[in-house]
């Protein structure tokens, strides 16, 4: 990875650290993340519950869950501006026009008692001010017919309780780009959906972003959307990124053996029907990481060097790298 | 088939009322949420039950668990059917019949140790004097892989994988015959998820257990199901050995299904079907085939006419008019 920007990076962040400062200790849940983001991409962070994906999304949206959660380093540089140095007015400005997010569940990110046209009006109002109520519901029901949602006039004045799970999560979608944001963090917004109607909004989302550019960080846990979805992927282990590259490359020749592990115990629609691979034992504590490479006491090649000090970044291919002291650059 | 069935379903239905009011409660409708199902489960087998939400794979299970009544049909076990069971006979039904479910965090007594989670079917059922009852908590714990003395532990004390362990530690302990696994990996990291599968796979082999997996994911599916029926709003659509299901997919929402499914590889995706708009409300299911007002295939007929379920090749039926001409 580069130092200096490309023209076309609209997302880079270095060396994220966000740790939860409790009684108890320090759980350092985000711990040196680093990676970018271009224009018009789809960057794919996979991993498992509690890897930090999620704490590291929020952490660029600078919506830190209370309770002792604090980013203490790093920079996040959305074109080129270091988020992390916006006051709270300034950031509020930022989030919805530049930076925008759609959450895992489409039950708890709508209000119950407002329709679904008050909560769009919301999210248009505070970008046009001045506008008539006439313009901003105009604009609302444009929304709702970008995100495929039928008869748009009739569902502006529902509440989200009159819709299906598919269509709550299109109406989020809708209220997230309404502003043109530059960057669109879905975090596991599929998950709670049907396949069929995942596939609906996964193909309505590469549509939206094919007419506007905009690049998406998408957090899964899911291999098969991050085959259908993203351009490269990012994997995230017990609190780091252990390995970046393209879609292509991560499927066809994983390098971290996390990462082969990973996709080895996904169970495959073709091929005989055996015993699925497993990873035996557990992520290690994130309130006391070893010093080493941490998922060296899960993997299979382990060697003194592992325990001893974490891996550097190695180069194992074109845009590809591993953290990993068993992989060679290429 | 030689051999007589473990558990047979035939024409299963369940008509949920709706109405409005309280006090002066009318009936408007019913929802018909399982609407003529049936299919069988041999002893030390696995059934896949395949839908998405809405479909009635979850109202048939609570009805193999003996938690639903049914409107119509009946539910056998060993040839013996299992409604109006009361006092002995009902307990003797749930000691075979047990089950397993999604959420390893609800389905757990967060205030009872481990042991006494596992033990509370062996003490319902007689199992024996406190230290008969001990000996088999312990070795129900390492059947599942988990350690004797972890009996003492709370659940908030184990992760997600272990839970489900637990939970089913606590379903084996009565020696069923089947068990209902209602989504048992879907709440589980990739990682885990193998390894839940594999114990699984590797209990049924030792205990001769059958299973009825309900899921939505077709790849656990496909490595766990000896057979597999495939459920759209209440009806059976398809219904199939799995491996057959697998290699020759008949039934066009079942097609949809499967290409909906999203492999783990950049290429080789398939011919995708998508389905427009979502499942029709079951309060009002469309008239004839229920699928097709969503079909890419649709004709004139399908409106009209409910297609039933035909043979197309041996042990695979498919409902749909598509095969009407070819006889089996």
């Amino acid at each position: 990875m580069s130092d200096t920007p490309s023209g076309d990076t609209v997302l880079e962040v270095r060396d994220l650290h966000t740790h939860f400062f409790l009684r108890r200790g320090v759980v350092k849940a985000v711990d040196g993340v680093s990676f970018s983001l271009k224009r018009g991409e789809v960057l794919g962070l996979v991993g498992e519950s509690g890897c930090g994906k999620s704490l590291t999304a929020l952490s660029l949206m600078r919506l830190l869950p209370k309770g002792g959660a604090r980013t203490i380093k790093g920079e996040v540089l959305l074109g080129g501006e270091n988020l992390l140095e916006r006051t709270p007015a300034e950031m509020r400005a930022i989030r919805g026009r530049r930076l925008s997010m759609v959450l895992q569940d489409p039950q708890t990110s709508l209000n119950p008692v407002f329709t679904v046209g008050d909560q769009l009006r919301e999210a248009i109002e505070r970008r046009r001010k001045g506008a008539s109520l006439a313009e901003i519901m105009k604009e609302a029901v444009a929304a709702l017919r970008r995100v495929e949602i039928a008869a748009p006039e009739q569902r502006i004045g529902q509440y989200p309780h009159q819709m299906s799970g598919g269509m709550k999560q299109r109406v989020v979608g809708a209220i997230a780009i309404s502003g043109e944001p530059e960057v669109l963090i879905a975090d596991e917004p599929t998950t709670a959906l049907d396949v069929t109607i995942q596939l609906q909004y996964l193909k309505l989302l590469k549509r939206l972003q094919a007419e506007n550019g905009m690049a998406i960080l998408f957090i899964t846990h899911d291999f098969g959307v991050v085959g259908r979805m993203c351009d490269r992927v990012a994997v995230m282990y017990a609190g780091r990124i252990v390995e970046c590259g393209p879609v292509k490359q991560i499927f066809e020749a994983p390098s971290h053996p996390y990462t082969r592990a990973l996709i080895a115990s996904v169970p495959k629609m073709t091929g005989t029907v055996g015993r699925l691979t497993t990873i035996e034992g557990q992520p290690p504590s994130l309130m006391d990481l070893p010093k080493g490479c941490r998922f060296a006491s899960r993997c299979g090649l382990v060697e003194q060097r592992c325990l001893d000090a974490y891996p550097a970044t190695v180069q194992v291919g074109e845009a590809h790298t591993a953290d990993c002291w068993k992989v060679s650059p290429s | 088939m030689s051999a007589a069935p473990l558990l047979r379903v035939e024409g299963l239905k369940k008509h949920f009322p709706f109405g409005k009011g309280i006090l002066f409660a009318r009936i408007l409708g019913h929802i018909k949420a399982v609407d003529d199902v049936s299919f069988e489960i041999e002893a030390g087998k696995t059934l896949g039950l395949v839908g998405e939400s809405g479909c009635g794979k979850t109202t048939t299970s609570r009805m193999i668990l003996n938690l639903e009544e049914p409107t119509e049909g009946r539910i056998l076990l060993d040839d013996e059917p299992i409604h109006d069971l009361q006092g002995a006979a009902l307990r003797a039904y749930r000691a075979k019949v047990q089950a397993v479910f999604q959420d390893p965090w609800s389905s757990l007594n967060p205030r009872m140790k481990v042991g006494r989670i596992i033990a509370e079917s062996l003490i319902v059922n007689g199992w024996g004097d406190a230290a008969k009852v001990a000996a088999r908590v312990r070795e129900l714990l390492l059947q599942v892989g988990l350690r004797p003395e972890q009996a003492e532990q709370y659940p908030h004390e184990f992760s997600g994988g272990q839970r489900q362990r637990v939970a089913l530690a606590a379903a084996l302990a009565s020696r069923p015959r089947l068990i209902v696994l209602d989504e048992p990996v879907s709440a589980l990291d990739v990682s885990i998820r193998a390894q839940m599968m594999n114990l699984l796979k590797d209990i049924q082999a030792q205990d001769n257990v059958a299973y009825l997996l309900v899921a939505h994911d077709l790849a656990t599916v496909r490595h766990m199901a000896d057979h597999t029926v495939v459920m759209y709003l209440g009806k059976v659509v398809e219904k199939a050995p799995t491996a057959a299901l697998f290699a020759d997919v008949r039934h066009p929402y079942t097609k949809a299904l499967f290409s909906a499914v999203l492999v783990a590889s950049p290429v080789g995706q398939q011919e995708e079907i998508e389905l427009r708009g979502e499942v029709p409300s079951p309060l009002n299911p469309p008239s004839g085939c229920r699928f097709h007002t969503r079909c890419p295939y649709v004709m004139p007929r399908c409106s009209q006419q409910e297609p039933a379920l035909r043979e197309v090749s041996p042990g695979h039926t498919v409902a749909c008019h598509l095969f009407d001409a070819t006889s089996p």
